[in-house]
């Protein structure tokens, strides 16, 4: 199938690709499959139930990226999708998801996307989210990704969850169970604007000895938009495990940072650290001294915040 | 040549009332030449510093860059003009690296002139141009990289606000043998250095002494030197009305 202007423009916004890779391989456009390749060590496929994909990435593959975006093009779609990643034993992978919703009508267009993710014993996983959303009328686009991801025994996993722009409702769920060793980062941005909402709720369970988890969280908050992260380290063993969140806030925004931890073994080494404030105005001066106007020497703190 | 033509600027403190930061300022900076600002804390050097770049803003008094009035003009419209700030104490950024900053201080500057402008300060290039310039770097390579960024930009009036505090001996040496051979007779360069450093004051052209938001002298470092060789000492005078002085008896 050939994919039109519009539904290339969201890949490239959503799996920063300009054209259909090669490789492993998902795209589905407003609530089918449109294309399907599996490779020699990433076998992907529905599911049992046909609610959405199986991707299994074989024990020991290394250096390889399977990409499984999801466009929703047609105004008003509604849908709910389950698809399940397995990377085996040792592997060394990368996922690429994300989401981008195109509605330019009075009708809301809405993707829940639920993951599970298992990264077995002794495997790394990079994994990239990144939602996006446009179009000119009263139509909402909404987001809702619930993400469980377990990792195993001396397994690591990177997750960036990325929302830039054009969202008007989200609700991010995250649960992640850390065994002996594992360790988990999770960097999630997001951007809101206008009357734009998010919500991001993430739960960290470390289980074993040695595990560890940091979550890094960027926060931007314009116009009359609100957020609210939550998030939980429990450390039921000897672990280590690390949120921190920083937030911009401008115009009318409001943002509430929840952090949280919870210890339930002597040995665990938990903190967290928050920060929500205005743009720091010295960073605009410099800027600015630098021969920025204001307008760029905002975009370009932003900018860097966000990256 | 930049003009400061009596300037003065108050503010308010903590009970509302007006005080004076600076009271009379009249001065003016040539090209070519390389001027030491120094005098006692708290008397106003990088106030007069940031008054011409347009941070403070004076509440009487003009301010005139080769012949123009600049005294309204933005921060960015003196940047463009070719006023440039070596902040004292510069900011951090989140998720901008080094030679993010050092792009935008000098758009047109190639990646030879990006990576020069940190080994004239004592940086490797290779150890610091992708690195954040965040909470990860010591003041001193925060200063050393504000100082790069003045560099590479060359503009027409360069300010270096204590280029020492916080950089070691030898690159502070580098630094002002750097200075001079770049201003020193340059027909299109003035550089101002707020210092308190006894190495750097004697090899200026001009120096001036800011003590009490004041001129207290000013001349060639003989002239001050002879001003004031006999016994200066740094006193607090009306310390209860904010006024500091250097006293030359």
């Amino acid at each position: 199938m050939q994919l039109s202007k519009l539904d290339m423009d969201l890949l490239e916004a959503v799996a920063d690709l300009k054209k259909v890779p090669q490789g492993a391989l998902n795209i589905r456009l407003n609530g089918v499959p449109v294309m399907r390749h599996s490779s020699p060590n990433i076998s992907v496929g529905p599911n049992q139930d046909g609610s959405g994909l199986l991707v299994e990435i074989k024990p020991g593959t290394k250096n390889e990226t399977v990409h499984v975006p999801v466009m929703l093009t047609q105004a008003g779609l509604q849908e709910k999708v389950y698809n399940t990643f397995v990377v085996g034993e040792n592997a060394d992978a990368t996922i690429v998801a994300g989401c981008g919703i195109h509605n330019d009508s009075h009708v809301e267009s809405r993707h829940d996307g639920i993951h599970e993710i298992i990264v077995r014993a002794g495997a790394r996983l990079r994994y990239a989210e990144k939602h996006y959303g446009e179009g000119n009328k009263t139509g909402k686009r909404v987001l809702n990704p619930t993400t469980v991801v377990t990792v195993e025994e001396g397994a690591s996993a990177e997750m960036e969850m990325v929302q830039m722009k054009g969202v008007n409702d989200t609700l991010r769920s995250t649960v992640a169970h850390i065994h002996a060793r594992g360790s988990l980062k999770i960097i999630e941005r997001l951007l809101t604007q206008e009357d734009q909402k998010a919500e991001s709720d993430i739960t960290i369970y470390l289980e074993g000895p040695g595990a560890s988890a940091q979550v890094l969280s960027r926060a931007v908050a314009q116009g009359d938009s609100y957020q609210l992260f939550k998030a939980a380290l429990i450390g039921r063993d000897a672990c280590q495990g690390h949120v921190e969140c920083d937030a911009i806030l401008m115009d009318n925004a409001r943002i509430r940072s929840v952090p949280e931890i919870q210890a339930e073994d002597a040995e665990a080494v938990l903190t967290h650290e928050a920060a929500i404030g205005k743009i720091a105005g010295e960073q605009l001066i410099k800027l600015m001294s630098l021969g920025l106007g204001e307008s760029e020497a905002i975009d370009t703190i932003l900018e860097g915040f966000l990256r | 040549m930049l003009k400061l033509e009596n300037i003065q600027m108050q503010v308010d403190d903590d009970s509302g009332e007006k005080f004076e930061i600076l009271k009379r300022i009249d001065c003016q900076f040539e090209k070519g030449k390389v001027y030491a600002v120094t005098g006692p804390n708290g008397g106003g050097k990088s106030s007069i510093a940031k008054v011409i770049m347009g941070i403070y803003k004076q509440s009487q008094g003009h301010l005139y860059l080769d012949g123009e009035e600049i005294s309204d003009l933005s921060i960015s419209e003196r940047a463009n003009r070719g006023i440039g700030y070596a902040f004292q104490q510069p900011p951090r950024f989140k998720g901008l690296t080094i030679q993010n900053v050092l792009t935008i201080a000098a758009p047109n500057a190639d990646l030879i002139k990006v990576r020069t402008s940190l080994r004239d300060v004592g940086l490797c290039p290779e150890d610091y141009l992708d690195r954040d310039l965040g909470a990860g770097l010591s003041g001193g390579e925060i200063k050393g990289i504000e100082m790069a960024q003045l560099l590479l930009r060359n503009p027409v009036i360069s300010i270096f606000d204590e280029p020492e505090a916080g950089v070691d001996l030898w690159t502070i040496q580098k630094l002002l043998k750097l200075i001079l051979s770049t201003y020193k007779g340059n027909p299109n360069k003035t550089a101002i250095v707020i210092t308190h450093n006894e190495n750097v004051i004697p090899v200026c052209d001009e120096i001036l002494v800011i003590a009490g938001g004041m001129i207290d002298a000013k001349g060639t470092p003989e002239q001050v030197w002879k001003l004031i060789k006999d016994d200066i000492e740094c006193k607090v005078r009306n310390q209860c009305q904010g006024e500091i002085s250097y006293a030359i008896k």
